[in-house]
């Protein structure tokens, strides 16, 4: 039998299921591995918690009322961090989406801030966070207009970008149809540029976290960044790597649910640039 | 008076000539095809009826009023692809010409006289042979239905002209025949002007009321941009002979020659 070149070669839908599940069971059994040689030497290690130890912890922190507050803190920390999360990236979204198409249909506009968004984008948004905090105090508005100020920037220009690439053909088209520059925003532009927004947010969501993480942080009494910083002073491992996987399930689930609702809503899309993933 | 003439139009880019010395009157109702070796200008005369591209010197008038420089609801296009809107299904393609005339501001129409609009565009749908299609995306249309709907959404607005720029090039040649037949069947119902341009000499021939040949008619071969091109011949259809069909074959052989060397060159 001939056999076929590497790169040519597909696995099948079982042997592709496998072959991604194999590096997690790897990892898991590495770590026990580890985890179990250090229990051994020392029963009070605190640096690879065992699974029972992690499991009992994360049973307390999202079943068991705090002692303190009297609070669910896993629900409470969640809930805390999903609302800035999806409060900076919705406004984020919604400039991105205003300015990007702005600037990508109308010239007049893009001379004047295009310039102007390639310059700020440019500055860390870390380093502006003491102003931030100093401006808007150390409550949520300061947490959520780091998100903003993190993302912003490549929203307008991506989706400027995504609005340049529309083939002119189309706006011509629009144009002989009688379309004034209004119609061929909110029918011809808009909509089309929609999924690709939904695009933009997904790729710029990791970026979310990680502006929204620095800046609980710094300066917070809940959440899940928070949480982790405050018990890395205990050494608690047995909190900090179930958050961590707490907070990738989370943002899994926000790619997805992203995903499925531009397959849901604009079918076109995906045909037209086939499925990304 | 002539419905649209064209007086001493020049084309050029800095130093590059593309047009020159371009006159014509074309009458109502006339179906012109344009033909001419690539690079010829065709697409850049084209663009300049249709207003995204405006004369160096010289001027087009139609119906005696200078042709705006932008696009209007005069002038119809059908591209070669990109023509039609890929987020709308093939019934929202043509009802969305008319919806933007009715609503300013909101762009949609609804209720009562949204039923109109959708009741004329499932016309339009029939007469292109749609109706089958109207609520597929234009990604599930063949190419060449969708061109089909291109055609029938341009023609939503009754517009004086219609523009063709090799809206059958990338169609197989049973499919062309159909489009043939289709776009000749609207020009006789409409009497529009249609303008198409082609790169394939027999469907000029066949096509057309007026057959213009674009080539340069004087060559430097040290500067092949020094000299712009011209409409070389103008033949009304239907007298045409096997003879002249020749004579155009071979006087765009020039062209195709320095064509050529450029390419290699490139």
């Amino acid at each position: 039998m001939l056999s076929k070149r590497l790169i040519n070669k597909k696995p099948s839908v079982v042997a592709r299921v496998a072959l991604g599940m194999l590096p997690f069971i790897a990892t898991l059994i590495v770590y026990m591995w580890f985890s179990d040689i250090r229990l051994e030497a020392n029963p009070n290690d605190k640096l690879m918690p065992s699974f029972s130890t992690m499991g009992d912890t994360m049973n307390r922190m999202a079943f068991v009322p705090s002692k303190r507050s009297g609070e669910y803190l896993l629900l409470v920390d969640t809930l805390a961090s999903l609302n800035r999360l999806l409060l900076g990236v919705f406004i984020s979204a919604l400039i991105g989406l205003t300015f990007g198409i702005l600037n990508g249909a109308i010239p007049l506009m893009r001379a004047k801030l295009s310039p102007y968004v390639t310059a700020l984008s440019l500055i860390p948004p870390m380093a502006i966070l003491p102003i931030l905090f100093i401006v808007f105090g150390l409550g949520e508005v300061s947490k959520v207009m780091l998100i903003v100020i993190g993302i912003t920037p490549f929203l307008i220009r991506d989706l400027q970008a995504r609005t340049l690439e529309l083939p002119r053909e189309q706006l011509i088209k629009a144009q002989t149809i009688g379309a004034n520059s209004w119609q061929v925003i909110v029918r011809v532009i808009l909509p089309q540029i929609m999924p690709r927004l939904l695009v933009a947010v997904r790729l710029s969501l990791g970026t979310a976290w990680l502006f929204l993480i620095a800046a609980e942080a710094i300066a917070s009494t809940e959440g899940l960044g928070y949480r982790i910083f405050l018990v890395r002073r205990y050494l608690s491992m047995d909190v900090i790597l179930p958050y961590v996987v707490w907070i990738a399930l989370l943002a899994f689930l926000l790619d997805w649910l992203l995903r499925e609702l531009s397959s849901r809503l604009y079918p076109w899309f995906q045909a037209q640039s086939g499925d990304k993933p | 008076m002539s419905y649209i003439s064209i007086k001493k139009l020049w084309k050029s880019y800095g130093g590059n000539i593309v047009l020159e010395h371009v006159n014509a009157s074309v009458g109502k109702g006339e179906f012109i095809t344009i033909v001419g070796t690539s690079g010829c200008g065709k697409t850049t005369f084209l663009n300049m009826l249709l207003g995204t591209e405006s004369a160096s010197k010289g001027e087009i008038l139609l119906e005696g009023a200078l042709i705006p420089d932008e696009p209007n609801e005069d002038r119809g296009i059908v591209f070669q692809k990109y023509s039609v809107f890929p987020h709308l299904t093939a019934l929202q393609n043509l009802m969305i010409p008319k919806e933007l005339e009715s609503a300013k501001l909101l762009c949609k129409v609804f209720g009562a006289k949204r039923k109109t609009i959708a009741a004329v565009a499932r016309e339009m749908l029939a007469m292109v042979g749609l109706e089958q299609a109207a609520d597929r995306y234009p990604h599930e249309l063949s190419g060449g239905m969708q061109q089909r709907l291109a055609i029938a959404q341009a023609l939503m607005k009754r517009p004086k002209i219609l523009l063709l720029d090799e809206p059958f090039g990338a169609l197989d040649p049973g499919i062309r025949k159909d489009m043939h037949k289709l776009i000749l069947d609207i020009w006789k119902k409409t009497q529009i002007n249609v303008f198409m341009i082609t790169h394939d000499i027999k469907e000029g021939f066949h096509l057309g009321t007026r057959l213009w040949v674009f080539d340069k008619v004087r060559h430097d071969p040290d500067a092949p941009n020094a000299y712009g091109a011209t409409i070389t011949y103008d033949i009304p259809l239907g007298k045409c002979d096997a003879q002249i069909y020749n004579e155009i074959d071979t006087s765009l052989e020039q062209s195709r020659k320095e064509l050529d060397i450029l390419e290699t060159t490139l």
